[in-house]
């Protein structure tokens, strides 16, 4: 029953949000309404369940004295020193943990992470884009014109080169991402339709 | 065996590639080089929509994004409020990410109360965040009230003059989403633009654009802008030069290092294969 129960559930609910779209009913609307709103306080409750499981993992760590006991002892603290004073004095503008804790502590260490791609991405260039078939070819060449198309100055190295950009992102990489799209959509229409009849049961985890 | 100047350049220390990007991207703040870039289609349509909207309509926006991406969508929040308020229109505003509620409210009401003098909840509202990310999306579709009970302050909506005769996504010209990712833009088509019949306007990160500019291809998303370049040119073109033009300097210069850096390895890579063939 462990197993049959949910995947009763799943068959139930799939089924009636499939079917609501199509019936314009107030009684239909407003069970779906209600249905989306349970979606949405289950989907919060899962950030408590994500913490709980955080602090038992790392906690567990660090009390054994685990490999990369100090790092994950940091993510701890770290925790609570957002949550408690969050939850103390609220998040809003003005407030000790908005200003101390989040604006300048979070933000400029995020910023941080996310700059130092910048630098990375200049490595990987130098050593990535090879020209060794033809197939790196044409990539390192569509990039090249690309990056240089996307500054300021592009139109004074060559009038027609934003042109060309435009022309590259609008036909061969939308031709692309069209494909890829389509073929994404599909998947998750036969992902979707085999969880609600039963098929797909990994999201029950292991028996 | 002693490496030759080949092999030496091919295997260099990314330390250099680092210190060359370093300072590429740091020469600017001393030399400004003033470079504004010219306004592409899709952040024209994106202009020209919200100078097209009638004068006081309401505007949801949606403004998703977090601190690491705040460097690039940032300017894009800020322009976008400018240009709605200089227009006289009402902005609606929202969040769906978790880690962007406190800059999203900062930016809101730099720019509404301290920058325009509007006045809170009669021009424009700040509802917060709704953990639920598409769940969140569709059930505004049917009511944005019991979505959002109250706004980020905790007043009930039902005081905030604006919110008066808000429903749905019906209630609004149009909407607008900055986003760095997931939930964002690509969930607004999916789930919301055709079936609640909504105008979609697009604002995202340069990483993105190749997958979104499909869909403004298609008309699905009504204008877009591309990272931080996009956020320059709408500061352009709302004549209000920021941040965006500002970082177009170091851009330009962290594009020209990451191309040299290109053609020097596949010159070095050239000179190698031709010595192996020789010897």
């Amino acid at each position: 029953m462990k197993r049959e129960i949910p995947i009763l559930i799943t068959l139930v609910f799939g089924v009636f949000m499939i079917v609501q779209f199509f019936i314009p009913h107030p009684v239909v609307n407003e069970i779906a309404n209600r249905l989306q709103n349970w979606a949405i306080i289950v989907i919060s409750f899962s950030y408590v369940l994500g913490s709980a499981n955080i602090l038992r993992i790392n906690g567990e760590l660090v009390y054994r004295r685990g490999p990369g006991w100090l790092y994950k002892l940091v993510l701890v603290i770290a925790f609570f020193l957002m949550l408690i004073p969050g939850m103390l004095f609220g998040i809003a503008e003005g407030s000790w943990t908005n200003d101390r804790l989040f604006t300048y502590t979070y933000v400029p260490l995020a910023s941080t992470m996310y700059a130092s791609l910048a630098f990375y991405i200049a490595s990987a260039a130098f050593r990535a884009f090879r020209v060794r078939t033809w197939q790196a070819s044409v990539l390192a060449i569509t990039a090249l014109i690309v990056m240089l198309g996307r500054i300021p100055i592009s139109h004074l190295i060559w009038e027609d080169l934003p042109p060309l950009v435009d022309w590259i992102m609008n036909v061969p990489n939308a031709v692309a991402q069209r494909g890829i799209l389509i073929g994404a959509a599909l998947g998750a229409i036969a992902t979707g339709l085999k969880v609600i009849l039963g098929i797909e049961r990994s999201y029950l985890g292991r028996e | 065996m002693a490496m030759t100047t080949m092999q030496r350049l091919d295997k260099l220390d990314r330390r250099w590639v680092f210190l060359a990007m370093a300072v590429a991207v740091a020469a600017p703040l001393f030399f400004k080089l003033g470079l504004a870039p010219k306004t592409t289609p899709p952040v024209q349509a994106f202009y020209d929509y919200i100078e097209r909207l009638p004068a006081g309509s309401k505007v949801l926006c949606s403004f998703d994004y977090d601190p690491g991406s705040k460097a690039e969508l940032n300017p894009m929040c800020v322009s976008v409020l400018r240009h709605l308020l200089a227009k006289g229109h009402r902005p609606v505003v929202i969040t769906l990410w978790s880690t962007a509620p406190a800059m999203v409210e900062s930016n809101t009401n730099e720019i509404c109360r301290d920058e325009f003098g509007k006045q809170y909840g009669t021009d424009y509202v700040y509802l917060g965040l709704k953990e639920g990310r598409e769940a969140v999306m569709v059930a505004m579709g049917k009511s944005i009230r019991s979505t959002f009970p109250h706004d980020f302050y905790g007043t009930p909506v039902d005081k905030l003059p604006l919110m008066e005769g808000v429903e749905n996504y019906s209630s609004f010209e149009c909407l607008i989403n900055v986003s760095a990712g997931y939930p964002g833009t690509k969930e607004y088509v999916q789930y919301v633009t055709t079936r609640f019949d909504i105008p979609l306007l697009s604002g995202s990160s340069a990483v993105s654009v190749p997958e979104y500019s499909a869909y403004y291809q298609s008309g699905q998303i009504k204008g877009l802008l591309t990272g931080i370049t996009g956020a320059a040119e709408y500061e352009t073109l709302i004549q209000a030069p920021g941040l965006a033009t500002t970082s177009m300097d170091g851009q330009t210069m962290g594009h020209f290092v990451i191309i040299a850096f290109i053609v020097f390895g596949n010159v070095v890579f050239f000179m190698s294969r031709r010595r192996k063939g020789r010897g």
